[in-house]
């Protein structure tokens, strides 16, 4: 088989299957892109891959963005023979860019699961995909299927149907799941990757990460940083929602500006009021401060944001920012595992106090109060929950106070509200 | 040096690594595994120049190192968590 020349330009993980065709098979893919190099006979050693991954400065895609290569490291060094996690259950609710990966190019995400237990030497990987996630399950069993038919992997690749949930994708409740518990965050450390599915050092990577992985392993770290910023190489995905023309899934090069993002879109970059960056986790930024900047990790941080997995919300002037964000915190609290007082009392209090707010019912100090709990739970939880919660509700307070100071003068919101739920009208749809 | 070792006075404080052989002090750090705490609150009124309350009860705990003066205090505090979810961690 002729090698496959290496992809030009954008798209690379969405050219090879949109989705709107449905997945795409693996004949197709084969084709297309080749087998995946691990039984290559120029392969070097085993750590070869790792290097790779390093050299190509690849960043996980699950939000927490980090170095793909240290954490490899860390499993392949754990001592026991290493358990991959494929993370697919992308519980975000303003994401959609996993599942439509994983409905339209499965095998791109299978290469990468491969790769990745070869290079940490690995001899079991599951793939964790959301069972109410029909769509991109049915896909990813098919691909299963049709690989194990054709014997083309050396391991044994499980999928595994995980409860939905904004936290079961966190790393210790997934690895929890697996080993038979509820999909609970646990006490870290020990850490996944020292001890996670059935105690042995466990790879978790978001399943984004590896269709990056199944191409930089075949075209190499110097292609893979052709497109992106030093510190954020690579092409990332994103999903856009709120108000622009064209929602949906969108293959970026990290360092594009937000203005261009919403204007590539649909979205008219002078009605923009707000955008929430990173997720119901993240951080709302004011137009102003953030239209001209560039969507990578490096630019937003001086704001306090990251691009976490993706995540843009278009807050117009006809919208709301404190409904908004009354509605994500009231979902937050609701999405709480349960386990931690602070997080299950201070964000339930802190929805309570915004909605007062909203209904123009707060007292003189609601809003400190709100800032107070938010101060407060942050760093608080055995997992991350409730820092996220606490940082979209502070930039809320900061970035919204003239929406604060109308529901207490008037009360009712002078919001349109046939808009009222923003972030979860993203479609599985690639653009 | 006598009672600088391994088992001697100071192992405690130092325990048994290279800092203790050098007779250098560890800095002592509490933690709350936050599943287990219950939120009996025992630890702040044992410790409340260290140890704080929030609105629902649970404790909030100052991240630096233990000033030796309360070092004794603290471990009295772990020691009376009925939950056992204060931790010490030496570094």
């Amino acid at each position: 088989m002729a090698p496959v020349a290496p992809p030009v330009g954008l798209p690379r993980l969405l050219r090879w299957g949109s989705g709107s065709e449905g997945p795409m098979r693996l004949s197709a893919h084969m084709e297309r892109i080749g087998p995946p190099p691990c039984r290559d006979e120029r392969r070097g050693p085993r750590e070869a891959l790792i290097r790779a991954v390093d050299a190509s400065g690849l960043r996980g895609r699950g939000g927490s963005g980090f170095p793909t290569a240290r954490k490899m490291s860390a499993v392949a060094e754990g001592g026991r023979r290493p358990v991959v996690v494929a993370n697919g259950t992308e519980g975000e609710p303003a994401s959609t860019k996993d599942k439509l990966l994983l409905q339209s190019a499965p095998h791109l995400v299978l290469d990468g699961v491969v790769l990745a237990a070869e290079a940490v030497g690995a001899r079991r990987a599951i793939i964790c995909v959301e069972e109410a996630a029909r769509r991109a399950w049915l896909s990813v069993e098919a691909a299963i299927d049709e690989r194990r038919a054709t014997g083309l992997d050396p391991i044994g690749i499980e999928l595994a149907a995980t409860p939905s949930g904004y936290v079961v994708g966190e790393e210790s409740a997934l690895v929890h799941w697996l080993n038979g518990g509820p999909a609970k965050p646990t006490f870290v450390p020990p850490r996944p990757f020292e001890k996670g599915v059935g105690g042995r050092p466990t790879l978790v990577q978001n399943v984004e990460t590896l269709a990056h992985l199944a191409l930089l392993a075949r075209f190499g770290p110097d292609w893979f940083r052709e497109i992106g910023t030093p510190g954020h190489a690579g092409s990332t995905l994103i999903t856009v929602s709120g108000e622009v023309a064209r929602p949906g899934v969108y293959e970026i090069a990290p360092g594009t500006t937000i203005a261009h993002t919403i204007a590539s879109c649909g979205g008219g970059a002078d009605d923009v009021r707000a955008v929430l960056v990173g997720g119901y986790a993240g951080r709302w930024l004011d137009a102003d401060a953030c239209l001209r900047l560039g969507l990578t990790d490096d630019q937003l941080r001086p704001l306090g944001a990251s691009l976490g997995a993706g995540v843009v919300v278009v807050l117009s002037s006809r919208g709301c920012g404190l409904a908004e964000t009354t509605r994500i915190a009231r979902y937050l609290a609701g999405e709480s595992s349960g386990q931690c007082g602070p997080c299950v009392n201070g964000l339930a209090s802190i929805a309570g106090a915004l909605d007062q707010l909203h209904r123009g019912q707060g007292g003189p100090g609601t809003e400190g109060s709100v800032r107070r709990w938010a101060a407060d739970v942050a760093g608080r939880g055995a997992c991350h929950h409730p820092d996220g919660a606490a940082r979209l509700v502070a930039s809320a307070l900061e970035v919204f106070s003239d929406d604060i100071d109308w529901h207490r003068r008037h009360g009712r919101c002078w919001a349109d509200p046939v808009r009222p739920d923003l972030a979860s009208s993203a479609p599985t749809r690639s653009r | 040096m006598a009672g600088a070792g391994p088992g001697g006075p100071l192992r405690e404080a130092a325990g048994p690594g290279v800092g203790a052989r050098f007779g250098r002090q560890r800095r002592m750090r509490l933690a709350v595994n936050p599943i287990t705490c219950e939120g009996h609150g025992l630890c702040a009124e044992l410790l409340p120049e260290w140890i704080r309350l929030d609105d629902w009860g649970y404790p909030i705990v100052n991240p630096d190192p233990v000033p030796p003066e309360l070092k004794d205090h603290a471990r009295r505090a772990v020691a009376a968590c009925p939950t056992l979810a204060l931790l010490v961690r030496l570094d």
